[in-house]
Order: C-alpha cells, then sequence, then structure tokens
C-alpha cells in the first residue's frame, strides 16, 4: 500500500519534472525563433514603439508612485536604524545603494510583470484563440515577427527606463522624508549619496540587472500567451502563469547575477 | 518532438521550420495533371488518436470553383487547414499549383500563401485593427503601395461586399454577418489565385447572401482564380459552383457538377439537397446508446 503510493508520487513528481524540462525546451526554441525573426521587426520600429507604448509607457503611473512609496519607507525604517548609530548622514547613501543594487531594477520589474507581462500574455492568447495568429500566418505574415518580436523587444527596452524612474522616484521619496520631515541636511543628503554611489559597480550593474529581468519578463509573458490552450480558461490560467513565473524567476535572477556581481 | 500535443503545440507547429525540399525536386516525382491546381492524394488526418479524414483523393482544376458539403465536424475545415498548409497530412499529399504543401519549408509556405486567400469560419478579424485598417493589412504587409492607393483599394474592396459605410469601425462594433464580410473583404484585398471560404454565407440575410454569392463566382470568373468553398447553403451554391464534393466518414462519399448532384440518386446526395434529417449522415456525435446512458438499460425492460 504504502509502497504503491509513493510510487505514484514519485511518478507524479517525474512526470511533473519532465513536463517543465520539456516546457523549458520550448521556451529554449521560441526564444531562437524570436531571435530570428526580429530584424524583420526591428526594421519596422513603429510595431515596437507602439508596444513600448502600450507596456512601458502606460505602466509609468505605477512605478512612479511605487517608487516614492518605497523611497519614503526607505527613508523612515534607515533613519531609524542609522540614528541609534548616530550615523543618520549616511541616509542617503542608504536610499540610494538600497534602490539601486536591489529594490530598483526587482520592484520595477515585478511591477512591470504585473502590470504589462499579464496584459502581453493575454492580448496574445485571445489572438490565438480567436484564431487571429492563424489567419495572420495564412496571410504570409509571420506572427512571430508581426507579435511577438516587437512586444518582446518592447519589454526589453522598457524595463531599464522604468527601473531608472523607480530609482529616481525612490530618491526623491527618501530626500522628503530624511530632509524634508526628519530634518537632516539637504548637503549632507546629497554628498553622502554622491560619495558612495559608483557608476559602475552600482549604476551600470543595476541596469544590466534590469535589462536581464525585462528579458526574462517579456520572453515568458510571449511565451505564455503563445503556447495558451485556445480558450477562455486557457488564457486565464496562462496569465496567472505569467505572474507567478516571472516573479520567481526575477527573484531567482537576482539572486544569481547579486552573486556574481557584488 | 513535436508529438508531445498538449505542450505547447502552437509554439511547436510556429517554430518548426518544415524539411527543406526544393518545390522543383518535387515536381520531378509526382506528373500533376496540367489543369489541377489543387490536388489531394489518398489524404489522411488525425487530431491526437482521432482520425479526421481517411484517405480523402479530390482533383481541382485550375480556374474552378468547388463547394465541399458534409456535415457538421465532418472535416470540411480540417481540408482546408491542410490545402492552406496550416496541418499536415498523416499520410497521403497535398498538392497546390504543382508543389507538395508539407514539403515546403517556412518560405515557401509563406510564398505559396502570398497567391492565397482565405475567409476563416469565424471571420478572425483583427480586433485591435478597425475595418479598413483589417482589409489594408495584407496590402500594407504585402505591397509597397502609397497609403492613397490603399486606401482607395481598400474601398472598393469594402464597396464589394457592402460595407463601405462601416470603413471606420471595429471589430467589436459589428454584427456577425458584417464580421464575416470584412473578413471576406480582407481575403480578396490581394486578388488572390487560390481563395479558400469556410462558410461564407452563414449568418447572412438573404439580400446580402445573394450579393456575396455573385461575388465569389465574379472573382472566379473574372480573376480566373481557383476556389474552395465549404458551405451548407446547397441551394444557392449549386447554383454557383462548378463542382460538388461530398465529406462524410472522413472520405470523399460523392461529387459531381451541380446538374448531376440535383438529379443524383445517392442516398447521401439526396439527403444534403433534400435536408432530410434521416439518412446516411448522422445528426449525432458518435456516443453510447442514448436509452442507456440516461438510465433506461434493460433492467427498466
Ligand atoms: N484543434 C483540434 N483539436 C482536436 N480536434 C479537433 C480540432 N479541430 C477540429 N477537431 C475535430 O475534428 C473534427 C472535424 O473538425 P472540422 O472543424 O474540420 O469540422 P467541420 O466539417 O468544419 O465542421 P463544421 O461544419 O461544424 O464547421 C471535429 O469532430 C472536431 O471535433
Ligand atoms: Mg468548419
Amino acid at each position: 500500500m504504502a509502497d504503491s503510493s509513493s510510487r505514484n508520487l514519485f511518478a507524479a513528481f517525474g512526470h511533473r519534472l519532465i513536463e517543465a524540462v520539456w516546457k523549458l525546451g520550448f521556451v529554449c526554441r521560441f526564444f531562437a525563433a524570436i531571435l530570428r525573426d526580429s530584424g524583420a521587426s526591428l526594421r519596422r520600429f513603429p510595431l515596437v514603439i507602439r508596444e513600448i507604448y502600450f507596456a512601458g509607457v502606460l505602466s509609468m503611473i505605477i512605478i512612479v508612485v511605487s517608487g516614492m512609496f518605497v523611497g519614503m519607507v526607505l527613508g523612515l525604517q534607515g533613519y531609524s536604524t542609522l540614528v541609534r548609530f548616530g550615523s543618520a548622514d549616511a541616509l542617503g547613501a542608504l536610499v540610494a545603494l538600497s534602490l539601486l543594487r536591489e529594490l530598483g531594477p526587482v520592484l520595477a520589474a515585478l511591477l512591470f510583470a504585473s502590470r504589462s507581462g499579464s496584459a502581453i500574455t493575454a492580448e496574445i492568447g485571445l489572438m490565438k484563440a480567436t484564431e487571429q495568429l492563424d489567419a495572420m500566418a495564412v496571410m504570409a505574415v509571420n506572427p512571430i515577427a508581426r507579435v511577438v518580436a516587437p512586444r518582446f523587444w518592447a519589454g526589453v527596452l522598457s524595463m531599464p527606463v522604468l527601473a531608472a524612474i523607480f530609482n529616481v522616484m525612490g530618491i526623491f521619496g527618501g530626500y522628503f522624508v530624511g530632509v524634508t520631515l526628519i530634518g537632516l541636511d539637504h548637503g549632507t543628503f546629497w554628498s553622502q549619496m554622491q560619495n558612495a554611489v559608483d557608476w559602475h559597480t552600482d549604476i551600470v550593474n543595476g541596469l544590466i540587472k534590469s535589462l536581464v529581468f525585462g528579458a526574462a519578463v517579456s520572453l515568458i509573458a510571449v511565451f505564455e500567451g503563445f503556447d495558451a490552450k485556445p480558450t477562455a480558461e486557457g488564457v486565464s490560467s496562462a496569465t496567472t502563469r505569467t505572474v507567478v513565473t516571472s516573479a520567481l524567476t526575477i527573484l531567482a535572477l537576482d539572486f544569481v547575477l547579486t552573486a556574481f556581481m557584488f | 518532438m513535436c508529438k508531445k500535443a498538449a505542450l505547447s503545440r502552437g509554439v511547436c507547429a510556429q517554430v518548426r521550420a518544415g524539411p527543406v525540399f526544393s518545390a522543383t525536386a518535387t515536381r520531378l516525382t509526382h506528373t500533376v495533371e496540367p489543369d489541377a491546381f489543387i490536388e489531394l492524394d489518398k489524404v489522411s488526418f488525425a487530431y491526437g488518436s482521432r482520425r479526421i479524414l481517411d484517405g480523402v483523393s479530390l482533383r481541382i482544376a485550375r480556374g474552378k470553383l468547388a463547394a465541399i458539403m458534409g456535415g457538421s465536424g465532418s472535416g470540411k475545415t480540417t481540408l482546408l487547414r491542410l490545402i492552406s498548409g496550416q496541418v499536415k497530412p498523416d499520410s497521403g499529399r497535398v498538392w497546390v499549383d504543382g508543389q507538395d504543401v508539407a514539403k515546403l519549408n517556412t518560405a515557401g509556405l509563406y510564398a505559396m500563401r502570398r497567391r492565397m486567400g482565405m475567409l476563416f469560419q469565424f471571420g478572425a478579424l483583427f480586433t485591435d485593427l478597425s475595418v479598413q485598417d483589417n482589409v489594408a493589412f495584407p496590402l500594407r504587409e504585402h505591397t509597397g503601395l502609397p497609403d492613397t492607393m490603399i486606401r482607395d483599394l481598400v474601398l472598393m474592396k469594402l464597396q464589394a461586399v457592402g460595407l463601405r459605410g462601416a470603413a471606420g469601425l471595429m471589430p467589436a462594433e459589428l454584427s456577425g454577418g458584417m464580421a464575416r464580410r470584412v473578413a471576406l473583404a480582407r481575403a480578396i484585398a490581394l486578388d488572390p489565385d487560390l481563395m479558400l471560404y469556410d462558410e461564407p454565407f452563414t449568418g447572412l440575410d438573404p439580400i446580402a447572401l445573394g450579393t456575396i454569392a455573385a461575388l465569389i463566382k465574379r472573382l472566379n470568373d473574372a480573376l480566373g482564380a481557383t476556389a474552395v468553398m465549404v458551405t451548407h447553403d446547397v441551394h444557392v451554391s449549386l447554383n454557383v459552383v462548378d463542382e460538388v464534393y461530398f465529406v462524410a466518414d472522413g472520405k470523399i462519399v460523392a461529387s459531381g457538377t451541380p446538374d448531376q448532384v440535383r438529379h443524383s440518386a445517392d442516398p447521401f446526395v439526396r439527403q444534403f439537397v433534400d435536408g432530410q434529417p434521416d439518412g446516411p449522415v448522422r445528426l449525432h456525435y458518435p456516443a453510447e446508446d442514448y436509452a442507456s446512458q440516461l438510465g433506461l438499460g434493460g433492467r427498466h425492460g
């Protein structure tokens, strides 16, 4: 009895594992197909611009507001910890480094995945369910070049900009709490920050992180949409998978990148 | 590799770049009748383990308008998908203008499709584009024509289906019958050599139906296009088509010219033409015995 049920468990686990490996293989081939067909869509840049508007520009509000609040919380928490060690002057450096190295890229990517990644998956999934992708292919227009690649590149290009905006708003929030509300010295706040932040280790590495996250989220979003079962439930579960898989992938990649970078 | 059916079906179909055979090489191995534009040779096809088509052979000559009739779910749409290369036969061959469709690589397939127009059963309009942008889509993608000329062509195609006034609407604002007429305008935008119509008359009022039937006929006569039309409308289509094929149980069970069909004594054909509920074509999808499924089996007698 126990033997057969544990064997079933083992079989189920193996099945899930094999499915996951299959899927990873499909993602890789899909990625290769996107890269192969990107030339045509990058040459028609207005297609990408349009998607940058939908994925990037329309995400600005949530990025700006979230960045602001995260910076303000950093200001409060950072001050209450630093003041115990008598180093409240370092608040500017703390806020900037936390944002540039970690919170900016990671949080902006998580927000981007839930705001734009899910929308991309739902849109492509619905296009598939209503045979729009088939109709396009039958009209001799490659759906990967026309629909998928522009959305992928729009995500890759938008993400670093969104993360940068998130950082700026965060620093602004930290400044507001630290200098305007708590009354730290304005000049110290900025000069501490300028001394602590290094162009290469902090800013460039943060940008690289957000580029990688942008590529990962966009790839997951377009893949899940393209792979969705062509039904209402199929599209809805694909949308959920985009958000969950993106979140896990972002956090795992962040660990790996951080280990290599800092 | 693509057998893993449940997973990543769509991706698989798109990513797979078919085996590279040149069209000329395949032509040497098969002597296509000079006038045959579409030829299916013992084509079998199954979705998973369910056999849909089982040894279908048919030949449609260049410039002809052929109708395919058959019960719901008999595999008519599947037949069109085989001709357009959206699915590949499990066995047998599909030839379009002398090319083996299953052996074309992606570039070859797209080259063939550029000369082909297809009306999908449910329209498949692009929901993010207006009516005129939908019709302009193939023109913008495949011709370098200036915008003003594209606009004029679009208005002409929309005029032909009686919807010039709807040019600025979005697909969500159209009725079902209007959407299908827009889809028809889009399918004929490039004046294709081959037209595939999947139920062009569904959801049309009698006036629109007559207009569309005349349009389909005119396209064939004036442009010399070859066309395959899936339809349930026996009486309208018998007036416009050149030949009719009846599909049932995965096979072509009868075929002939409209006159032969009208006077046929074949029970299949009679059932279709006269619209009788009883006959060789079953209305019901294969199922277990009705009485036993309702729990009225032997026990109660
Ligand atoms: N993607 C699919 N996966 C699995 N089975 C399918 C798929 N598409 C169609 N089928 C099955 O194939 C059979 C033939 O479908 P097809 O769409 O060709 O029928 P049809 O003759 O066009 O019917 P209708 O007149 O209702 O449009 C149906 O019984 C259907 O259940
Ligand atoms: Mg059909």
